[in-house]
């Protein structure tokens, strides 16, 4: 079967990012960018299911600037065969990147689609849902495990209480949790074959797709800051303090 | 104005995030309605009708609603919130998967996690891990919002006295099954709403020694959290994380007992009233948060602390 795969180019996730003087976004100027640490982990699932013979082909698509094609070239050296990037320069919300993917899926046709389950910019956790909503496939969102069976998909998911296994019919959508598997890193062989992997490049308009967003930032400011707090030398001043300066034991 | 706030429940219980959101929306302003959907699930909706400020109680109740499959509940959610102004839902497992799917079928942006009510349009909401603040406008018809819940002080669950009304047939929309689930067992007070939580990291070095930070936490009446490195180790199940994928806490006191501090860690808790860190690496970034810091062994300090307090 076919699985797509969403990847997201981001901030990595080592960077502390600052908040920019005039309050209107985060400074990304020579920070340096990664493929989000969720979409490693959706990579990686795809390539797994490609080693067992469950997946014949996986396709893997990047909505954002032109820069986002070595994200895509990263995951084509970890294992995917071929590329699709919607090429925008605007910041787009997620449900303008699920219509997007929407319309990517309907001329893929994949079986299974793959996405982390949040950015770390954003860190909005919606598209996998909004993309179930549009093409009406069954999610399977926090994924720890996946077991594609005949026609259906069986994913265990992280929820709050434990884990919960539901059984989806294929086609269906899954997001990735961090305890789903292990991203592997590319190899140099892998990293120069990937250069010779087809890569296609589209625009929302290609699409037919309006973005229009109805949900504007008005400002971003850096969190208050927490006082400086003090070290004490010994467990019993710790628990003075605790009991009656700070009062919460 | 009439807001549709979404009830988080287990069928015979209301979670407490549920009166968290519903405190956001009084903020909001206007009518507050609540949709219970369930299986069986009149204890919820009757509990459900006790909050304070909510007018108005709907129930759905139907075997397909049982586990809260979103491929059966977003439709419902759907159908019923197109005639409102906001739609409202605790940022629990539950929220996240399912109003994603209701604002896609609604066609309207959603906000994720809000912490902040600005007005009925605007909204605070952390980005990159909490180390960003966002103030956000939505002009959309409906306002398809997540709540964190440590964000906003829950409303009374008593005192309330709204009228409960069955609705929304449902269906199965065949595209999913419940096959099973294993709930972590605790006797101790869940996480995102305990007062005091004691957290271990790596430094726990494996699960057993875990038993020290539980013996703590009994003697407190506290929680016991793990940071994502202690999950990842396999000392503890990941229900216990906290962090900006796990769990989300701002506790009245925060013990961190061998967690270093990163910034994923740090985007679950920094803003817990007081938070105290106890490592043996003075230079830890955890130190650069914590209100009280003791630089020591903690397989040391632990059991003195369980011993004084």
């Amino acid at each position: 079967m076919k699985v797509l795969v969403a990847v997201k180019r981001v901030v990595d996730y080592n960077v502390k990012v600052r908040v920019k003087a005039d309050n209107s976004g985060v400074d990304l100027a020579n920070v340096k960018m990664s493929m989000n640490p969720f979409c490693e982990i959706a990579v990686e699932e795809a390539v797994r299911l490609k080693e067992k013979g469950v997946a014949s082909e996986i396709v893997v698509v990047s909505i954002g600037p032109t820069a986002a094609q070595e994200q895509l070239r990263t995951a084509l050296a970890l294992g995917a065969d071929r590329a699709i990037l919607v090429e925008s320069s605007d910041e787009l919300n997620s449900l303008a990147v699920a219509k997007l993917l929407k319309a990517v899926a309907d001329k893929e046709q994949p079986q299974l689609v793959i996405l982390g389950k949040q950015a770390i910019d954003s860190d909005n956790n919606q598209t996998g849902q909004m993309l179930g909503a549009l093409t009406g496939f069954a999610q399977g969102t926090f994924a720890s495990k996946v077991e594609v069976a005949g026609d259906k998909v069986n994913v265990t998911r992280e929820i709050d209480g434990g884990l919960q296994t539901v059984a989806l019919n294929l086609p269906a959508i899954v997001t990735t949790d961090l305890r789903l598997n292990e991203p592997r890193y590319a190899s140099l062989p892998n990293i120069m074959k990937a250069k010779k992997k087809p890569l296609e490049v589209v625009t929302p308009a290609d699409l037919g797709v309006a973005t229009a967003s109805t949900v504007k930032t008005l400002k971003v400011e850096a969190p208050a800051a927490r006082s400086a707090g003090i070290k004490v030398k010994s467990v019993a001043e710790l628990v003075e303090k605790l009991k009656n300066e700070a009062k919460v034991i | 104005m009439t807001i549709l706030v979404i009830a988080e429940h287990t069928n015979a219980a209301l979670a407490p995030a549920t009166l968290n959101t519903v405190a956001a929306a009084q903020k909001i302003g206007g009518d507050i309605h609540v949709l219970v959907a369930g299986a069986a699930c009149g204890a919820a909706a009757e509990a459900a009708g006790k909050i304070a400020g909510v007018a108005k109680v709907l129930v759905a109740d139907n075997a397909a609603f049982a586990h809260q499959l979103p491929e059966n509940v977003a439709p419902l959610v759907a159908e019923l919130g197109a005639g409102y102004s906001h739609i409202l839902a605790a940022a629990t497992s539950n929220g996240k998967n399912i109003l994603p799917r209701v604002a896609a079928q609604l066609d309207v942006d959603q906000i994720s996690e809000i912490i902040a009510v600005e007005s009925a349009d605007t909204f605070k909401r952390p980005i990159y891990a909490g180390n960003a603040i966002a103030t956000v406008q939505s002009s959309a018809v409906i306002k398809v919002i997540t709540v964190r819940a440590t964000g906003f002080d829950p409303v009374a669950a008593e005192g309330g006295s709204a009228a409960v009304e069955a609705v929304g047939a449902g269906s199965d929309a065949g595209k999913s099954a419940f096959v099973g689930e294993e709930l972590a067992k605790s006797d101790r007070p869940e996480l995102t709403a305990a007062k005091i939580v004691v957290s271990g990291g790596r430094g726990m070095q494996n699960g057993d020694n875990f038993k020290h930070l539980y013996a703590l936490a009994d003697k407190l009446g506290a929680a016991v959290g793990a940071s994502r490195a202690a999950v990842d180790a396999g000392f503890v199940p990941n229900d216990m994380q906290v962090g900006q994928t796990g769990k989300i806490v701002a506790p009245q006191l925060y013990i961190a007992v061998g967690i270093s501090g990163a910034i994923q860690h740090l985007a679950g808790m920094k803003d817990s009233k007081v938070i105290v860190a106890i490592n043996k690496d003075e230079e830890a970034p955890i130190f650069q948060v914590a209100d009280y810091g003791l630089v020591a062994d903690l397989f040391e300090a632990i059991p003195e602390l369980e011993k004084l307090v």
